[in-house]
């Protein structure tokens, strides 16, 4: 231990002062933005802007969960929050499944199948987007959860991962539960399942957020603002032409929709490190 | 409990045939080692009793059922694999409990049974925690407690001592033949250790690519093996083999037959006095044994087994080798045992 003390040179500190700028320098924004959001618009509009929080934080928070702009903030919440869970919960049970079949069963063109999923990376939503929204058009999805969901559901990338995960549990332990008695459907349950829940959880973490960004697809199938969900919802409370804009409003919005990403990165991180540690050989 | 009945057992894969047609006969709780060196279709031939790999032809019956269409969970067996194949992310306990959960049994049942297996294999403190927190002996008994508490007709291990030390090997071997003993129950064993096969079994099988060479007891395969290559697989130096006939009285031996004497059946004497002069190359001390290579007057080299408490003959001294005539076995070309 006296070793280590007695390493702290001037370096050290050099490096902390370093690092503890980088990260003044990223929060700076954060910072201002929670600022704005508790004080009035008025203060804001007249510089210099405050830079210490202001005493309007429940009310500009309330106005925003209750009311919003265009539709209530909660509402937005709610619409994404679904989405989002949607979307991670759909394509790991989809990928999962896929990889299952691709890894334990022989059937006729496998591997084509898989490279027919593994080219579908190649086609994210921004370059499909035209033929998607005809159709969801199409079976009249516009403005629903599911038109918002499905289409975003297909996963190669996990797909890939579940299938790499697969190919390294053992063949014994196929043969073994096969012994046991355990039919396909149980194998899959209670053995590759369980054994895949750290990849799953790191995949959690990463598909949440993925789905509670999406901007570009919210934007083009949500015509109406209650299906509107937050990080779209925040610029479209930008106002157009000569409007005011309320940014308290859109301040606290903007905080808002940051929360739920960062909780779960918070909370699956705890997860995803205690799975890593009880990790299985 | 049931016998087992191997009749004309084929494997192909493709248009390989690995395995060339096995007719056995197992008894009732009888403890069969199946012993080859690797690639010989010893470890195919257990998958396809255990179901784990079809049968191109032939009969598998386990007690009076042909089982060759039947799912592994439908043969009333259990499998001990060489790498143990535990469920990492269950408990002890639960892992041998997992077959009879499938099964149905009720749980006061299960928990009776795995107890019990766990007080067999001294397993008791260990029922609550993960595979990967116990040793590599321990894994090893969980295995076989999960296929004890499934009450099986047959056991079938699959090279399961592979993975352990030398040490642990010994311990392990003498409790799965005490298991083995004490529940009664047909075992069916592979290994390529001929150590192992020789102290587990009741009958062994010698198999090499993919031919059944040699089936009988341990001592009998020893003392009287049918063909070259099991003379050369059982027993440890192998039986030396030697190409130039050195009987009195003899002509010269028919081309590509020889002579199989055992390390122990040749006694070093003074040189000019046996029946062929030796030159000793090197001596291995073991202790209880040592063993002497060298090379005999007609260029065969061969091995001696003499007592430990002799003092060995130095490096490159000439002596001479003296054979009791009646251990001298004789192999055709083929590799056959013929009687001349």
């Amino acid at each position: 231990m006296s070793g280590m003390v007695e390493k702290r040179g001037l370096g050290t500190w050099l490096t902390h002062i370093g690092l503890i700028l980088g990260i003044a320098i990223i929060c700076f924004p954060i910072y201002m933005a929670f600022v704005a959001s508790t004080v009035t618009q008025s203060e804001i509009a007249q510089p210099p802007m405050p830079l210490l929080p202001g005493p309007h934080f429940i009310d500009n928070y309330t106005a925003a969960l209750t009311q919003g702009i265009n539709a209530p903030v909660m509402t937005m919440l709610v619409n994404s929050m679904v989405m989002a869970l949607g979307i991670t919960i759909g394509k790991i049970s989809i990928s999962l499944i896929s990889a299952y079949a691709i890894v334990y069963f022989k059937f006729p063109f496998r591997m084509a199948f898989f490279w027919m999923i593994f080219l579908t990376l190649m086609l994210p939503v921004e370059v499909r987007i035209v033929p998607t929204y005809e159709v969801v058009a199409g079976f009249g999805m516009l403005n629903s959860y599911s038109g918002l969901i499905l289409p975003l559901i297909a996963s190669a990338t996990a797909t890939f991962l579940f299938r790499q995960f697969f190919l390294t549990v053992p063949d014994e332990l196929v043969e073994a539960a096969r012994v046991d008695g355990a039919g396909p459907v149980r194998f899959f349950i209670d053995i590759l399942l369980p054994m895949s829940r750290t990849n799953i959880a790191a995949l959690f973490v990463i598909l949440f957020i993925y789905g509670w960004n999406q901007y570009l697809w919210p934007l083009l199938i949500t015509t109406e603002p209650e299906m509107n969900t937050i990080v779209m919802g925040i610029k479209q409370m930008f106002p157009s032409g000569d409007d005011i804009a309320n940014w308290p409003v859109i301040m606290a919005t903007t905080l808002m929709a940051m929360l739920p990403p960062v909780a779960v990165v918070v909370l699956m991180q705890r997860l995803f490190v205690k799975g890593l540690v009880e990790s299985e050989k | 409990m049931a016998d087992i009945t191997f009749n004309a057992i084929r494997k192909s894969y493709g248009r390989t045939e690995v395995i060339h047609g096995i007719d056995a006969e197992i008894a009732d709780g009888e403890f069969i080692v199946i012993v080859g060196p690797s690639g010989c279709g010893k470890s195919t031939l257990l998958r396809m009793v255990a179901g784990l790999e079809t049968i191109t032809s032939g009969e598998v019956h386990i007690g009076d059922r042909v089982v060759n269409a039947l799912e592994p969970r439908e043969r009333d067996i259990a499998m001990v694999f060489q790498n143990y194949a535990l469920y990492p992310h269950m408990s002890v306990f639960d892992n041998m409990a997992y077959g009879l959960k499938i099964a149905n049994v009720p749980k006061p049942e299960i928990a009776e049974r795995v107890a019990e297996a766990a007080r067999m294999l001294e397993l008791e403190p260990y029922l609550e925690r993960k595979p990967r927190q116990l040793s590599g002996g321990q894994r090893q008994r969980v295995a076989m407690g999960r296929a004890i508490v499934r009450k099986p007709a047959v056991f079938l291990f699959d090279e399961p001592l592979s993975n352990l030390d030398a040490k642990l090997r010994v311990q392990m071997r003498l409790e799965i033949k005490a298991l083995q003993r004490k529940l009664g129950v047909t075992a069916l064993y592979v290994t390529h250790d001929q150590v192992e096969a020789m102290t587990l079994a009741d009958r062994m099988i010698v198999m090499n690519a993919g031919v059944c060479e040699q089936i009988g007891a341990p001592l009998d395969v020893y003392a009287d093996p049918a063909t070259l290559f099991v003379a050369g697989f059982i027993g440890s130096p192998p039986m030396n083999v030697i190409s130039h006939d050195i009987r009195p009285g003899h002509g010269a031996l028919a081309p590509g037959a020889v002579i199989g004497v055992r390390p122990e059946h040749i006694d070093l004497v003074e040189p000019g006095t046996g029946l062929i002069d030796f030159d000793v190359g090197f001596c291995e001390p073991l202790g209880a044994e040592t063993l002497v290579h060298g090379v005999t007057a007609a260029g065969d080299k061969l091995v001696v087994r003499i007592d430990g408490e002799t003092r060995p003959p130095a490096d490159g001294v000439k002596t001479g080798l003296s054979i009791d005539p009646s251990k001298i076995m004789m192999f055709d070309p083929s590799g056959h045992r013929t009687s001349a």
